[in-house]
């Protein structure tokens, strides 16, 4: 329970650093919007491609938005080694992987919060669903544990902006494909019975790569 | 009969290797509370490798560091509490405020009362006008002393110091003393100059090439600190 207690204080801690500073969730949304705009343009024409490219338009936005605002979030803690300042606090080293975890979940669901109302209306798909949502947060778990371990690999590297998307791509891409499946089936009108199997892969990988990141996530911030 | 005391810290055959390099080689040393110790040695003497183990943030390749009796191997969450690190970096965010970074890591220290705290600890280090203003906009001598506020936030028994001195002017470093010394507290700490290090250490001892080259169980004078930091270049 402590443990939890004091990732959420590291979260509220990432929260607040970013409504002073407005730098991630203001350039992540940005390039988000931007991405579905051209997308919207080069397939405006022609309703029938629109519809049947739209879930993958709307899950790649999120993961190079996502990209975005993972490698940001360990930049935070490099800076004047911040990261040494919550190692050496009476905190494990699981309670800093779940603190960043929560974070940029949290970071995650704002963006998501932003862009989907803007990928509906240029769209004309409705999202506001229960099986999206729920397909949404699941894959936004995956994306958060897996993006929150490699981030910390990646930031001590010199070449960061490029290891994190060689890195992170490859792994989340199960998520990407269950998830642009998942909602196509939802969008051309089917429910949550049919979508089951994609649920169930999104739903394993959040199982073992949350639990493998949380796992291994000290023996990455110690080397 | 003498009563034994636990030694505040104690280090026992201490070696850290990166890959084939023994940065530290078997390093044994004994700290009694209250005392201030100084670590002198040249760059890449094992200095702040020293450091790093002795705050947790490193583990070492062998043997084991205790706090009063109390093996980091084995409780390092307990040990860490008992720790204020000040180091060459802030451990600041510098886009919150001064207040924003002292309020953050008493939560993570679970420092009963911290808004006194803080307020009590700014004013001393001469920060409290500037205290809801962003780290980012102070200068190094000014996010150097929020540090030495950060690091005594919670009130730890062992003060961890790497070149504390730095970027500090003369009220600073006054204030930093009187603050690190209130409680009897151990104080260990690296300094690259040897006659200010001198006069704030109760002992001192150099290291080179990952060894403890001078040890002397009590306080020496300084031209037996001078003489042996030369022959430890020698070593270098």
């Amino acid at each position: 329970m402590r443990e939890i207690a004091k990732a959420c204080v590291i979260a509220a801690k990432d929260m607040l650093t970013e409504i002073r500073t407005r730098e991630v969730v203001s350039s992540v949304v940005v390039f988000a919007v931007l991405v579905i705009v051209i997308f919207n343009f080069a397939f405006g024409s022609n309703p029938q491609a629109a519809d049947l490219v739209a879930p993958g338009i709307l899950w790649v936005t999120f993961a190079f938005a996502g990209v975005l605002s993972l490698n940001r979030s360990f930049v935070l803690e490099k800076e004047e080694d911040c990261i040494e300042g919550l190692m050496v606090a009476p905190i494990s080293r699981e309670s800093i992987f779940l603190g960043k975890f929560f974070g940029n979940l949290l970071f995650i669901f704002l963006i998501q919060v932003i862009v989907i109302p803007v990928f509906s209306l240029l769209f004309n798909v409705g999202f506001f669903n229960i099986e999206l949502v729920l397909i949404t947060v699941l894959a936004s778990v995956g994306f958060a544990s897996v993006g929150t371990l490699f981030a910390a690999m990646a930031v001590s590297t010199r070449a960061r902006e490029l290891v994190l998307p060689v890195l992170f791509f490859p792994v989340i891409t199960p998520v990407i494909i269950a998830a642009v499946n998942a909602s196509a089936l939802i969008l051309e009108g089917g429910g949550l019975g049919d979508i089951t199997q994609w649920l169930g892969i999104i739903g394993a990988f959040d199982v073992i790569f949350v639990v493998a990141s949380y796992l291994i996530f000290c023996f990455i911030i110690e080397e | 009969m003498a009563v034994e005391t636990i030694p505040a810290v104690e280090i026992k055959n201490l070696s850290r290797n990166f890959g084939t390099f023994e940065a530290l080689n078997n390093l044994s040393l004994v700290v009694e509370p209250g005392e201030t110790l100084a670590v002198f040695g040249h760059n890449g003497a094992g200095k702040t490798t020293l450091l790093k183990i002795l705050s947790t943030v490193m583990k070492p390749t062998r043997g084991n560091i205790y706090y009063s009796g109390l093996s980091i191997a084995e409780g390092a969450e307990n040990v860490r509490r008992r720790l204020g690190v000040v180091s060459h970096r802030t451990f600041l965010y510098s886009s919150l405020t001064a207040y924003d970074n002292l309020v953050f890591y008493s939560r993570l220290y679970d420092v009963a009362g911290y808004e006194t705290r803080i307020k009590q600890l700014l004013n001393r280090l001469g920060l409290r006008s500037r205290m809801y203003d962003k780290v980012g906009t102070f200068s190094r001598g000014m996010s150097q002393r929020l540090a030495i506020a950060r690091a005594l936030l919670h009130h730890p028994e062992v003060v961890l110091m790497d070149e504390p001195e730095s970027g500090l002017d003369t009220f600073a470093m006054d204030a930093l003393w009187q603050l690190v010394r209130e409680d009897s507290r151990t104080v260990i700490f690296t300094h690259h100059n040897l006659e200010r290090g001198f006069q704030a250490a109760s002992r001192v001892v150099i290291m080179a090439r990952g060894k403890m080259f001078f040890c002397p169980g009590v306080k020496c004078s300084f031209d037996e600190l001078e003489k042996a930091y030369k022959a430890s270049l020698e070593t270098a």
